[in-house]
């Protein structure tokens, strides 16, 4: 039922023409995304989703938004090549999914390389009930050293961009 | 959107629930569903919505652009700091156990200094990314 309603949504999504409409459009699609999340028992991927997704992008889509105009300019080219490369990817990926484990099963190779180690370590190991947290600030620290890393160079990018326009606005020569 | 008197009012009263959610989020994440990433965006979608209200100026007076530019470098060198100070105590870089006698309590403490490192990086480069955009649709530029 979920999966229904993001299918539509993407669609509705890709129809559109009036860019307002697809940022709020977007925010219904993480929503919808996070409670996918929750079915799965994602819990903290639910709120990430639902805290980045549903609220801050929106937000800063509609911030961005009040710099340009409304409207999508109509396309000026047909996408046939574009549509062919993505049939055939979806029906390649589609093919590939029947060699995927079921979803859930305990003996899937994602279950048996290193989470019964971070699932036996970690009460003993690192003392903290959740699972998420001790595999995302310690096992995988370097990662999450990394992904901090890349907000840092996104807000520091953002700032280069667009913020410099103070000191060259009154009686600039350039 | 200085004359929405019921916006204006609703803000004020749950702006504290937001933040004090944030920072639970924050440093509940060891025990609950979060961590810095979420409770980052959290605080910053609270400071957005306060600067949305009441004017880009007061959360500028609120909070100055400079402290938070500063901010977004000061968590990511909590975070790295960490991991060069697990290797001055004799560890490998992000190896926690060497920050307290007992490993388990150096994790537990380790993973509390990274997340905040985290929280403190997502949340200033949020409201740097909202000051740049929304000070750039100002008639008289950032």
């Amino acid at each position: 039922m979920l999966l229904i309603l993001l299918v539509i949504t993407a669609l509705t999504i890709v129809r559109m023409r009036s860019i307002l409409a697809v940022i709020m459009l977007s925010g219904i699609y993480s929503l919808l995304m996070a409670s996918i999340f929750l079915v799965l028992d994602a819990v903290d991927v639910a709120f990430t989703e639902a805290a980045v997704g549903a609220g801050v992008t929106t937000v800063l889509g509609l911030v961005a938004l009040s710099l340009t105009e409304d409207r999508e300019k109509p396309p000026t080219h047909k996408p046939f090549i574009a549509i062919m490369v993505v049939v055939i990817t979806g029906v390649m990926l589609l093919f590939a999914t029947q060699d995927m484990p079921d979803i859930g099963d305990p003996n899937a190779p994602i279950h048996q390389h290193v989470a019964p180690r971070y699932i036996s370590e970690t009460p003993v190991k690192i003392g903290i009930p959740n699972f998420v947290t001790s595999i995302l600030a310690d096992y995988r620290g370097y990662d999450t050293l990394g992904e901090v890393a890349v907000i840092f160079t996104a807000g520091i990018g953002v700032m280069l961009l667009l913020g410099r326009r103070r000191k060259r606005r009154p009686g600039d020569q350039e | 959107m200085r004359e929405h008197l019921i916006l204006r009012v609703v803000t004020k009263v749950l702006l504290p629930f937001i933040i004090l959610f944030g920072l639970y989020v924050q440093f509940h994440g060891d025990f609950g569903p979060g961590g810095g990433f979420q409770a980052g965006v959290i605080i910053a979608a609270g400071c957005i919505l306060y600067g949305i209200v009441f004017g880009l100026d007061m959360l500028r007076r609120a909070i100055p652009p400079g402290v938070v530019t500063f901010l977004v470098a000061i968590g990511l060198t909590i975070y790295a700091g960490t991991g060069f100070a697990t290797m001055m105590l004799g560890g490998y870089f992000l190896d926690y156990q060497v920050l307290a006698h007992d490993p388990v309590h150096g994790h537990h403490y380790g993973i509390l200094i990274v997340e905040l490192g985290v929280g403190i990086t997502v949340s200033a480069a949020m409201l740097t990314i909202f000051y740049n955009f929304a000070g750039r649709g100002e008639p008289d530029g950032p």
